[in-house]
């Protein structure tokens, strides 16, 4: 699976964060979301989707192959 | 709308026949213009993170709320990116969700407090007055550092402000008196800085980041929003849980943190208490299904019956706290989605793991049909509820 965030489009909600941990976390400054890996194994691809549903403002994408 | 007094958790009945009917529809709102309701949770999510929609209440055909009269700019909700987006970024920080993680504990400690007072005190109560509304304001004081001994003032200004039925020259008032009160208090906090929202605030004033205005709107919101939210959330979340004793015990013998925080998140979806619709207009052209919106357009999106769509949610108007309900609109879609939710979230999750543990015999003190409904308000919930153990 890959990841992609728009970091220009976040909001800062957090909800990524709380979707899936070990793959975002936020900016010290302004809470905008990291990315702490862009290629999650296998076991955290759930989360990773939750995520990007939850994302108000749709800035998380991911692929699967 | 009105809501069945048979069923004061659910939306409006007719918002429900109109959601069956189509996924948007025309009506007209009370100065007789005419904007589209959209009722179905998909149609509404498109809807709200479309950047061609704007939020500019001062654009011609933007469907105004009988509130949205005001002068002074209340934060950032009624503006459009980017300069929504360069001022509410200014205050996002406090809101992370590490940072409100370590506020956990002293949340903890407000909550068991207050209900050491509520054992110790006469019964029945109204929980509105001794638990609800004290929560979340001793918690949001903290954070934007207003003094507590101040919170008369600000509560009463801040009901009006969110009620729809007062004259609208009262609600201005209310308004500009919060105004008042955070710009002196901002003119303080450059001098005498603390570890809060408003010297952060008073900070990018000096800055020349913001003006003093634009700062003191800004804490307006920040600071009403903070409070009447969640405790309504708390009051009608307890008188929901009251009513459907099973789900009660299942937050009452639970201490599994992923259980009570599913458990927030299907309250939140269930009462959905923010229920005047959150509203745009269209800057284009929009098609969304078989519906043409055009340029100029008014929308209308109330959550709470999104939050009600069989399509999203199985057996909606079931209060189901072991559901995963959290793709649920209550805090809004895009771009404007509550900035505070992982404060709220926190806030509720302690108060709801702890009050029914540490008080099980709560009961209400008096009729569901006799507890007065906020039918008037921006945010819906109960004036009062008397409770008893
Ligand atoms: S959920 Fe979306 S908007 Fe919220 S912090 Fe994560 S990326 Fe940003």
């Amino acid at each position: 699976m890959k990841v992609l965030l728009d970091q220009d489009k976040c909001v800062a909600s957090g909800q990524c964060v709380v979707a899936a941990e070990a793959v975002f976390d936020q900016r010290d400054e302004d809470g905008v979301a990291l990315l702490l890996t862009d290629e999650p194994p296998d076991d955290q691809a759930g989360d990773v989707k939750q995520a990007a549903a939850v994302c108000p403002a749709r800035a998380i994408r991911y692929t699967t192959d | 709308m009105a809501r069945d007094a048979r069923c004061p958790f659910d939306p409006p009945p007719p918002l429900h026949d109109l959601q069956q009917q189509a996924p948007l529809t025309r009506v007209r709102i009370w100065d007789g213009t005419e904007h589209w309701l959209v009722t179905r949770y998909e149609e509404q999510r498109e809807l709200l993170a479309d950047p061609r929609l704007s939020s500019d209440v001062h654009r011609a055909g933007y469907p105004r709320t009988a509130a949205a009269s005001g002068t002074t700019r209340v934060g950032f909700i009624l503006m459009d990116d980017p300069e929504h987006a360069r001022l509410r970024r200014l205050v996002t920080a406090p809101f992370m969700i590490r940072r409100i993680r370590a506020m956990r504990p002293a949340v903890q400690r407000i909550v068991d407090e207050l209900i050491d007072a509520l054992l110790a005190g006469p019964k029945p109560v109204d929980l509105v007055e001794a638990f609800a509304l004290p929560v979340p304001s001793l918690v949001i004081c903290d954070l934007l550092g207003v003094p507590y001994a101040d919170h008369d003032f600000f509560q009463a200004n801040s009901k009006n402000l969110i009620r729809v039925s007062i004259p609208a020259q009262q609600r201005g008032e209310a308004v500009r008196n919060l105004h008042d009160y955070l710009a002196a208090l901002l003119l303080k906090k450059a001098g005498q800085p603390g570890d809060d929202v408003l010297t952060r605030l008073a900070r990018d004033v000096e800055n020349g980041e913001l003006t003093a205005d634009d700062a003191a709107g800004i804490g307006v919101l920040l600071l009403v929003a903070g409070h009447e939210t969640t405790a309504n959330m708390i009051a009608l979340g307890t008188l929901a849980l009251l009513e459907n004793p099973h789900q009660l015990d299942l937050l009452r013998n639970s201490d599994d943190p992923a259980m009570v925080s599913a458990a927030v998140e299907e309250l939140l979806r269930y009462l959905n208490i923010t229920h005047n619709g959150r509203r745009r207009v269209a800057l284009e052209d929009i098609r969304i299904g078989e519906t043409l919106i055009r340029a100029g357009e008014g929308v209308i999106c109330p959550t709470d019956i999104g939050n009600r769509d069989p399509r999203a949610f199985d057996h909606p108007d079931d209060l189901d706290l072991g559901r995963d309900a959290r793709h649920h609109t209550a805090f809004g879609f895009g771009v404007h989605q509550c900035l505070g939710q992982p404060l709220a979230r926190m806030e509720l999750q302690v108060v709801y793991s702890t009050l029914y543990r540490r008080i099980p015999t709560l009961r209400l003190a008096t009729g569901v049909e006799d507890l007065p409904f906020k039918h008037d308000g921006a945010v819906y919930g109960v004036y009062e509820l008397p409770v008893t153990w």
